[in-house]
């Protein structure tokens, strides 16, 4: 693998060893030493470009897990707000002697042109660009459900069968694009329920089958109910009413909660508005994943940072 | 190139039965022993003889897997590996007797590996090393405390074990 850009490039083989690898990285991270010697002498920078904690964090402690070093470079404070363009910004870093390069930006496809310009040669990881795609989330996501599906016995499986319901803000959301091309091509059986504001134009050629009721998904007891963040930077419009009316209608609140099947799942990929698109009953309800999917989104980062960077002239 | 058979089932289960008393022998009673195979095939042959040795003094051994991937010193030259589980027994190795286990014993790069790997899970008593063949050719200054068969063999031929766990049948081959 030479760079990760989105899910869709990804095959079913492809995705369930990117899985498994994660299996092995996170059980390195049960033991005493958790560091792995296999990136030493590599440089990895986060280029974010947006503002963010966990992805950060989560590269960030991935890619010193596997001994790699690591250069954070955010846009703010940085010569990009005095109006660099990115070619410099990536010749800079060609120059410093980057390896990997993982790239947050608020345009959809920033990390492709970097990936395909050659201004620099270097493996990128796309950590979320514009409204496009979030792959490592994806990946998490899907990794996370089939640990609690399956257990012990989840290395080489994929998520065949398995319903899984996205709610909220469809339109803007990368992690729903990633979610939706991984987890069919996974297997799983995806449905989206939203707001039609918030539901993007062609959403009918997605291969999901769309709702808008969210009281008639829970009836159908999904697997898997995963609830996207309202993206308050990104409502530049009037999508919906207002946020009480976003709540009531879409919200997953402790009344929602009880009618879920006891096995079902409640994903968020964070940050939470905790209130507005999910209760904190539900965020802090056992069936919730949310704090498994930031320690998995670190395992999962690791396999893919070990992927891309390692593997040279064979 | 015609593969040669140099060892048959009954030459590797007889070898595997020597290295276990081997092995008995020089733990000089200690019943801490801890044989760490290492994949794909190591692991079968650990388990192998593990199994034995809990028959001549049952209770006395544990078996499990070590996966060296991560410690390799060619990562970046080869085409990414993909790692195997490492299975490391209950009770951990700390003060233990482990023995590493692998089927052919070449460059030695690969125990190199090994003993970075063991030193990041725990600090053994001490660490030994068993291989089912010792074909030559160190790049490293290691050497196996117990070998099944000695392989003299050129760099241009290849050497396949084969053991039933994973291909059907046993047999030892160069080619």
């Amino acid at each position: 693998m030479r760079h990760l850009l989105s899910t869709k490039d990804l095959s079913r083989d492809e995705a369930i060893a990117i899985l498994d690898l994660a299996e092995d990285m996170a059980q390195a991270q049960t033991r005493e030493v958790k560091k792995l010697p296999a990136l030493r002498g590599k440089t990895i920078v986060n280029l974010f470009f947006e503002d963010s904690t966990r992805t950060k964090t989560s590269f960030e402690a991935a890619a010193k897990r596997l001994s790699a070093d690591v250069i954070n470079f955010s846009a703010k404070g940085s010569s990009v707000s005095k109006g660099e363009s990115l070619k410099d910004t990536a010749q800079t870093l060609a120059a410093i002697g980057a390896d990997g390069v993982v790239i947050r930006h608020h345009s959809s496809g920033a990390p492709r042109v970097l990936a395909t310009s050659g201004w620099i040669d270097a493996g990128v990881v796309n950590a979320g660009d514009g409204t496009h795609e979030h792959p490592t989330q994806g990946l998490l996501d899907a990794f996370t459900m089939r640990k609690r599906l399956h257990g012990e016995a989840s290395r080489g499986k994929a998520l065949d069968g398995v319903t899984v319901t996205i709610v909220g803000d469809i339109l803007h959301s990368r992690v729903a694009r990633s979610n939706v091309w991984l987890l069919s091509t996974l297997g799983a059986e995806v449905s989206l329920v939203a707001p039609g504001t918030l539901l993007p134009v062609g959403v009918e050629t997605w291969p999901v089958t769309v709702g808008y009721d969210l009281d008639a998904a829970i009836a159908a007891k999904p697997q898997v109910l995963m609830m996207l963040r309202i993206q308050s930077e990104r409502m530049n419009a009037a999508f919906f009413p207002n946020a009480r009316e976003y709540s009531r209608q879409w919200g997953f609140d402790d009344e929602r909660l009880a009618r879920l099947p006891e096995d079902s799942l409640v994903m968020h990929p964070g940050p939470m508005n905790r209130g507005l698109e999910i209760s904190s009953g539900a965020a802090d309800s056992a069936r919730s994943t949310i704090i498994e999917q930031v320690a998995n989104g670190v395992s999962i980062r690791m396999a893919v940072l070990y992927l891309l960077l390692t593997g040279g002239a064979a | 190139m015609t593969a040669r058979t140099v060892l048959q089932q009954a030459d590797i289960t007889r070898a595997l039965t020597r290295i276990s008393h081997e092995i008995l022998e020089s733990a000089k009673g200690s019943t801490d022993l801890v044989l760490l195979g290492i994949p794909t095939r190591g692991v079968i042959l650990a388990e192998r003889i593990a199994a034995i040795l809990n028959e001549i003094e049952p209770g006395c051994a544990r078996a499990g897997a070590l996966d060296v991937t991560m410690y390799r010193d060619d990562l970046s030259r080869n085409p990414t590996r993909t790692p195997s589980p490492t299975q490391i027994p209950d009770g951990g190795i700390d003060g233990t007797t482990v023995v590493l286990v692998d089927d052919v014993l070449y460059s030695g790069r690969t125990i190199r590996s090994a003993l970075d790997a063991i030193n990041d899970i725990g600090r053994p008593r001490v660490v030994r090393l068993a291989a089912l063949v010792d074909r030559g050719h160190r790049e490293l200054p290691i050497r196996a405390d117990f070998v099944g068969k000695n392989l003299p063999s050129s760099t241009e031929e290849r050497i396949n074990v084969r053991l039933a766990e994973i291909d059907g049948l046993d047999e030892v081959t160069i080619e």
